[in-house]
């Protein structure tokens, strides 16, 4: 099998279109599941009673807005480096399900601060590179926006991506370089000190996450390619046969 | 099972406005992302084969 096949658009937009199935029904399911354990399965918790099971959304949701964005500076990476079309296509196509789960990170951040620390944001090191990672996504979205050339738009987006990329590092750290309010990690390479059950809820949500950005990710990639391939041969011949 | 009855259940123990705060509010920008993405998927095709109509013309 050849691999670098995949790397054409007109490949890997069949290949898209099959896998969208897949990934959203895993997406449901997952999220059903971990709801379930979430909800029903795991107990209160000692100390912050129900209040807690915000964390279900609230953590698999900050790890997908760090991840995605380090994915985008992947890609960047790898357009700028290899000039790859594809590459470009995909960091754009991840940018917008990013920026939606720093927003849930934060909201949902908010909601569980008011009732535990007292109040809706304290400009603590980790709230605050969180929301800078939110300007950074809405900056480089508003960036590609306003650039009508693509070939330029894609490289100084990704440009932006990779010197952004900085502030990820940041984010994970600052519980850590900083006295912050916010908690420490509690998923550790050593351990975790979490309760098996909950561990496991936050677990599932963070797959099912996973999958909701592959296959709204794949969603929006098909689209930029057939807009950016529309004078191809192969796209006239797909949407003449959808008629 | 934690909960008692429907209504201890969406009590949350008190804190029901915070909990449900978070999770109808995640709801929502996951139900918006999915309907915009739907509409401008067949918005794109929509406009593609109208302008492949026109230079067939």
């Amino acid at each position: 099998m050849n691999l670098y096949a995949y790397a054409s658009p007109a490949t890997f937009y069949h290949l898209a279109g099959r896998l969208i199935p897949w990934f959203a029904w895993g997406a449901g399911l997952l999220t059903v599941w971990g709801l379930y354990v979430g909800f029903f399965v795991a107990p209160t918790d000692f100390q912050q009673s129900e209040a807690y099971r915000i964390i279900f959304i609230h953590v698999p949701a900050a790890w997908m807005s760090m991840f995605i964005y380090l994915v985008m500076a992947f890609w960047g990476a790898i357009g700028l480096a290899f000039n790859t079309r594809l590459s470009f296509m995909m960091a754009r196509a991840l940018a917008p399900t990013g920026a939606m789960f720093t927003f849930v990170a934060l909201w949902t951040g908010a909601w569980w601060g008011k009732p535990m620390w007292g109040a809706w944001w304290v400009w603590d090191a980790r709230l605050t590179s969180e929301l800078i990672l939110l300007f950074l996504y809405v900056g480089i979205i508003a960036l590609w926006a306003a650039i009508d050339d693509i070939k330029r738009g894609d490289r100084a987006g990704s440009l932006l991506t990779l010197i952004g990329a900085i502030n990820v590092p940041i984010i994970y750290f600052s519980v850590k370089w900083w006295n912050t309010l916010h908690q420490g990690a509690t998923i550790k390479p050593s351990g975790t000190s979490m309760d098996a059950i909950m561990l496991q809820g936050m677990l599932v949500m963070a797959f099912a996450a996973w999958f909701y950005t592959i296959a709204v990710a794949l969603v929006r990639v098909r689209r930029i390619i057939l807009e950016r391939e529309r004078h191809t041969e192969w796209v006239k011949a797909l949407l003449a046969k959808e008629i | 099972m934690e909960w008692a009855s429907w209504s201890d259940f969406w009590a949350m123990g008190g804190y029901g406005l915070y909990v449900w705060g978070s999770y109808s509010v995640t709801t929502a920008c996951i139900l918006i992302e999915v309907i915009l993405l739907k509409r401008a998927a067949s918005d794109t095709r929509r406009r593609l084969r109208r302008m492949q109509q026109w230079e067939e013309l």
